[in-house]
């Protein structure tokens, strides 16, 4: 088992010693950081919360970055690394629906060689994913985004800090000169077993003139692929209503860089 | 051998031969001797571990020792020498009382000073954001935020030393601060021996179930280091224990049948290293699990099985106050109400868990451990030994939090027993979900009220209801159960009155003592029907409550009628500025609100201070030495509320000298007299009073010695007593006295026992000698389509009678506010689920808002100076005065604590549909 961050490692582990062999990657150099390389940005998969709220990104990564300072608290931030958060594969994994809003690729390593998967397929259900066992998850990877891409992430959880999420949204939206919305991708956390994207509602938002609110687009038929559960958070019931509210509130997060509500 | 990892410690280079995935924070506390750094979860929820890694702020138990291979660490030992502003922040938590049982202390100035590297000049939200990682239980956050603003801003509080007679009513700060803020505080899990061996408990998986014990000897043959394995058959004295010794009903170890998910079957004991890699599942036993009963109603319903064979029907115990007729005063009433409310089990969430350790000094075994109740503990863990209670040492080490959990044994009769049988020190600490599954919670409730006032706005009737889920053994519930019908009706007057209780047994968790004893919950309902009264008769809800409040001559619902100090219609009319201001506020921002309203709601109460009905006696000893210093026995633990501080200033004007003449000793069971258990507000008032006493006997001694009349001044210097008279002088060279057995010149030791009467079957007579009164102001903003509230602002208003030190009642304010804003919006523990610290949530610095303190002293002449208690008065009001003011935002009632946003959704969504 490969360890870097240890922000999910060492949880699990309370009262009972790490019995499994682990690979501390956490000091390999190459790993960390985030670059622009041919067309791509690259963040490595040992790239910490808090590297990713301090660097200086496009604002199509406003919303992962947003995502970064809701993670855990500062001490996790420090620590916990964008390859824990996808590999543990967490339903309230605060890093995904942003990244998958950015349509993020994975790129995996091992001594077989490397391959690179896009990140929806990447993970397959409840803490699962195809990352095999002899394999790292080297780096994360987003097609370089165009300057007029705006993102937002919305955190809905019980307390202010520290908190695991009872709901996410994530929106990045996209507008032609004219105004029109020419890309639109919203993605929602923890009311399914893996994020989900909405792509009914992407598709009903293409088109979207400036005049238009983004979030009166929002209706519960869009949330119709979300499969929320009870849990000691909520209720499932409540997690399909709120999922509405969130989505709307990113979308007008990212269409007005505000906060309607 | 591998090569050990080397780094830097607080400036100093390190090596650890620990295996590279230890974490940071048992290498630091048991490898490298830098106990400082506290662990409170194991998981990234306390924040209490933080340290500095390459001047990042990181919590230790999250990071193998392997990776702070070459880096610099820096723990809280280390600040003043390696922070810019360690040193000062330390200097401003003191001061400001930030620090309160200390044991967040550490991390919290671990993560400001990294803050501080950072921000000069940090705004209240950059604080907030740089402590968010650090969970404080006792301070509610907001004099953590004054000493950091202090700190950075380069401000020192004025140190205050009181002249002689002159320390009651000054806020000097506390007397044992200093360690609690450089790190050197000694916590239950601190100063364990380098030579103990450590046990480790085997626990039931099942709320329910049999189980078969396999072959131990074979188990520890096959781990090397086990020494032993506990069992029932083990307990030489009586395998069975409990606070309230006629009802003690739990067995140290099950003997055939578990009744809780996460009793104890078995103790593992063994070299720490080896008790730790013991992964449970491995042990030898065989479980059979068997139906359990979760809930009163099923454990009430007919054919439930019993679940201990002397408690018939699962009822552990009844309680009931009748006064006039109930029943009839409704029926002929103008205006009634009715409401069925529930509360949930709510964990205590200190951030120490439980921890301490053992030896065996000849035939006494004496127990250092994280207490509230070190004579209680001394008695119960004597009778599982077959000890005489005088063969038992308790030395209470510094308490990380209590709240009333820690009343009860945990790791004592452990600990007590393996260092017994095996001769060597023998230590444990609980881990987080240890903790939590298997210690006491506050009692859920589920109460049925009516209440009925006539159309002017008088009360004139309340009947109440309520079952409480006491989990699997008695533990406090005969307290909740009777504190419940005395409390029910709040601190007004209700003439006619009937109140029923009933302690359900349960195969949950046991149910015990939480800062309030069941007043809590029932406050949740009564102060929510006296809204709807209000609403349905047409009247401010804060007038009726003032109009219907008790004085000084009207009775209480026991028939008691208190005579001085009734100070509850002082706190309601202190509110009443704020309520206008608060309402006009609201209403104005609701005008043109989206989807956000606000609210403002308020919630009145009282609660009687020590034992109901019962004897609860503190004994002070106070001795004056040869030296010219005075030795005060305070044998009442300060769990970080501050009796250390409160107990010598009363003791120092008592006598008559400056507190800086007076040395502690402080609790243990060998050295101080019995003041009680810390619990039931009853320290100030009663270990206070008995405080007072000795100190005025003390007095009369001195003044006997010196031949002086009552009006002398005392000042003692270079070890000579001069007592001055306007006309005379005397003086007495102290080391050329006589000494007594203790070695003092003159010593009193005097008691005080609240003056209480018995409760006769109707619940009449006088329970308590002594109430404290308090009332809340809550402003609420909710976002109606979330269902989220967040709490903008309290006012609090508490008659403590005399406030012996005003920053410390503050404090005790402000942490009461916070449990209680905890308690109204997101803590739930459900046995089984969740037993970590981020399934079950506790508010963060981010959660609680600005809490204006303001403090009524309307003496009561039994209490010293006046003063009456104030550690379980701050909680009570918080929680019904929030859920009224989500009421007057939205409309919708909260019948459900905690208030989650689910729940509050849910209501709205039932007006709307509406």
């Amino acid at each position: 088992m490969p360890i870097c961050g240890g922000t999910d490692v060492f949880p699990s582990h309370v009262g009972r010693p790490v019995g499994r062999a682990v690979v501390d990657v956490s000091a390999i150099s190459g790993l960390r950081g985030i670059s622009l390389q041919g067309g791509n940005y690259r963040i490595g998969g040992a790239t910490t919360w808090s590297d990713i709220r301090s660097t200086k990104l496009p604002s199509a990564f406003a919303g992962l970055q947003a995502a970064a300072r809701e993670v855990g608290s500062l001490q996790i931030q420090n620590r916990g690394t964008i390859a824990g958060n996808l590999c543990n594969a967490s339903p309230a994994a605060d890093g995904i629906p942003p990244l998958l809003t950015l349509d993020a690729n994975v790129e995996l390593q091992s001594a077989r060689g490397t391959r690179t998967l896009p990140l929806q397929e990447f993970i397959t259900g409840y803490r699962q994913t195809l990352r095999a066992p002899d394999e790292i998850l080297t780096a994360v990877l987003v097609k370089k985004p165009t300057d007029a891409c705006r993102s937002s992430f919305v955190k809905l959880g019980a307390r202010r800090y520290l908190v695991i999420s009872i709901l996410m949204a994530a929106a990045a939206l996209e507008r032609d000169s004219a105004g029109r919305i020419v890309h639109a991708a919203v993605a929602v956390g923890a009311a399914s077993p893996v994020a989900m994207r909405l792509p009914d509602l992407e598709r009903q938002l293409i088109g979207l003139p400036e005049s238009v609110t983004p979030s009166a687009v929002v209706s519960a038929k869009h949330m119709e692929p979300l499969s929320p559960i009870d849990d000691v958070r909520a209720t499932a019931g409540y997690r399909l209503e709120a999922a509405m509210a969130i989505t709307a509130q990113a979308l007008d997060q990212a269409a007005f860089g505000v906060d309607d509500a | 051998m591998p090569d050990p990892i080397r780094f830097t410690l607080n400036g100093q280079p390190v090596r650890s031969a620990s295996p590279p995935m230890s974490r940071l924070s048992d290498v630091l506390r048991h490898e490298l001797a830098a106990t400082g750094t506290k662990s409170g979860c194991d998981a990234g929820d306390c924040g209490a571990c933080s340290v500095l890694i390459d001047g990042e702020v990181s919590c230790a138990c999250l990071v193998p020792v392997a990776q702070a291979e070459g880096t610099s660490i820096v723990t809280v030992e280390g600040l003043p020498a390696h922070t810019s502003k360690g040193r000062a922040l330390q200097h401003a938590f003191w001061a400001r009382g930030a620090a309160q049982c200390g044991i967040c202390t550490p991390g919290m100035l671990v993560a400001a000073a990294s803050l501080l590297e950072r921000e000069a000049a940090p705004t209240r939200a950059m604080i907030s954001d740089a402590l968010g990682g650090v969970l404080c239980r006792c301070t509610g956050y907001a004099k953590i935020i004054d000493a950091i603003e202090d700190a950075a801003a380069g401000r020192e509080q004025q140190q205050l030393r009181p002249d002689a007679g002159q320390a009651v009513g000054s806020s000097i700060r506390r007397l044992d601060g200093g360690p609690k803020v450089d790190g050197t505080e000694s916590f239950g899990a601190d100063a364990v021996p380098g030579d103990a061996l450590w046990v480790r408990v085997v626990r039931s998986p099942f709320h329910r179930s049999g189980f078969s014990i396999g072959n131990l000897e074979a188990f520890s043959a096959a781990n090397p280091g086990i020494i032993r394995v506990l069992t029932a058959s083990d307990v030489p004295g009586r395998n069975l224990f409990g606070v309230i010794p006629p009802y003690a009903d739990q067995p140290v170890f099950a003997v055939s049948e578990t009744r809780f998910k996460g009793e104890a079957v078995a103790a593992i004991v063994g070299e720490r290293e080896a008790v730790a890699a013991i992964e449970l599942a491995a042990f030898p036993i065989t479980w059979q699990e068997l139906q359990p009963v979760l809930t009163p109603q099923q454990a009430l319903a007919h054919g439930a099985h019993q679940i201990h064979a002397n408690r018939p029907g699962n009822i552990l115990i009844t309680g009931r106050v009748s006064r006039g007729d109930a029943e009839a005063a409704l029926a002929a009433s103008d205006v009634m109400v009715e409401g069925h409310f529930e509360t949930g089990f709510v964990e205590h969430a200190y951030i120490e868990p439980e921890a301490g350790w053992a030896r065996r000094v000849g035939d006494r075994i004496e127990i250092t451990a994280s207490t509230q109740a070190p004579y209680l503990d001394r008695d119960d863990t004597a009778a599982i030994m077959g000890l005489d209670p005088e063969a038992v040492r308790i030395i209470p080490s510094a308490c990380g939090g209590g709240f009333g959990s820690k009343l009860d044994l945990s790791v004592q009769p452990f600990v007590a027993l393996a260092a017994w049988l095996t001769h060597r020190p023998c230590a444990m600490v609980y881990t987080r979900p240890e903790s939590m599954q298997s210690t006491t919670k506050r009692h859920p409730a589920r109460m049925h009220s009516r209440m009925a006032a006539t159309r002017d706005g008088d009360l004139v009737a309340m009947d109440f209801e309520g079952d409480f889920n006491t989990g699997a053994y008695s533990s406090w519930g005969p307290t909740v159960a009777n504190r419940v019908p005395v409390h029910a009706s709040g601190p007004y007057v209700v003439p006619h009155y009937r109140a029923r209780s009933r302690a359900v047994l349960t195969n949950c968790v046991p149910s015990g003592a939480f800062r309030g004893f069941g007043v809590p919950q029932t406050v949740v309902a009564q102060e929510q029907m006296l809204d709807m009264l209000a609403e349905k008769i047409g009247m401010d809800a804060l007038e009726f409550r003032i109009r219907n409040a008790l004085t000084d001559i009207t009775p209480t619902v026991t028939g008691q009628v208190m005579g001085d100090g009734v100070g509850i219609r002082d706190c309601l009319i202190a509110l009443r500025s704020a309520w206008h201001a608060a309402g006009q506020a609201a209403s104005a921002f609701n005008r043109d609100a989206g989807r956000k309203r606000r609210g403002v709601g308020v919630a009145g109460m009282f609660y009687g201070c020590g034992n109901t009905s019962l004897p609860n006696p503190s004994t002070i000893r106070f001795g004056l030495k040869p030296d010219g210093r005075l030795s005060l026995h305070q044998g009442a633990v300060d769990i970080g509320q501050g009796s250390n501080t409160v107990v010598t200033q009363i003791a120092a004007d008592a006598v008559g000298l400056p507190i800086e003449l007076i040395d502690l000793v402080s609790a243990d069971t060998d050295l101080t007299p019995d003041c009680g258990k810390t619990s039931a507000s009853r320290q100030t008032f009663v270990t206070g009073k008995a405080a007072e006493r000795a100190g005025l006997a003390l007095r009369r001694k001195m003044l006997r010695m010196a031949n002086a009349g009552p009006d002398a001044v005392f000042e003692i210097a270079h070890g000579m007593l001069m007592v001055k008279e306007p006309s005379v002088l005397r003086a007495v060279q102290l080391d050329r006295q006589a000494r007594d057995k203790h070695g003092y010149v003159l010593c009193a030791e005097e008691t005080f026992d609240p003056p209480t009467t018995p409760l006769d079957a109707n619940g009449q007579g006088s329970p308590y000698a002594v109430y404290g009164y308090g009332a809340h102001l809550a402003e609420v903003e909710v976002d109606l389509r979330l269902g989220t509230v967040r709490v903008l602002g309290i006012v609090a208003a508490h008659d403590v009678g005399c406030a012996i030190n005003p920053t410390l009642i503050e404090g005790q304010i402000e942490g009461g506010v916070a449990q209680g804003i905890g308690m109204a919006l997101m803590e739930e523990f459900t046995p089984g689920r969740g037993e970590n610290l981020h399934d079950y949530l506790i508010p963060t610095i981010g959660d609680v808002p600005p809490i204006r303190s303001i403090l009524i002293e309307r003496p009561s002449d039994v209490g010293p100076f006046g003063a009456k208690g104030i550690g379980e008065q701050a909680l009570i009001p918080t929680a019904p005065a929030i859920l009224n003011a989500i009421y007057n935002a939205t409309g919708a009632r909260i019948t459900r604590t905690p208030a989650t946003p689910d729940r509050v959704r849910a209501a709205i969504r039932a007006l709307e549909a509406n």
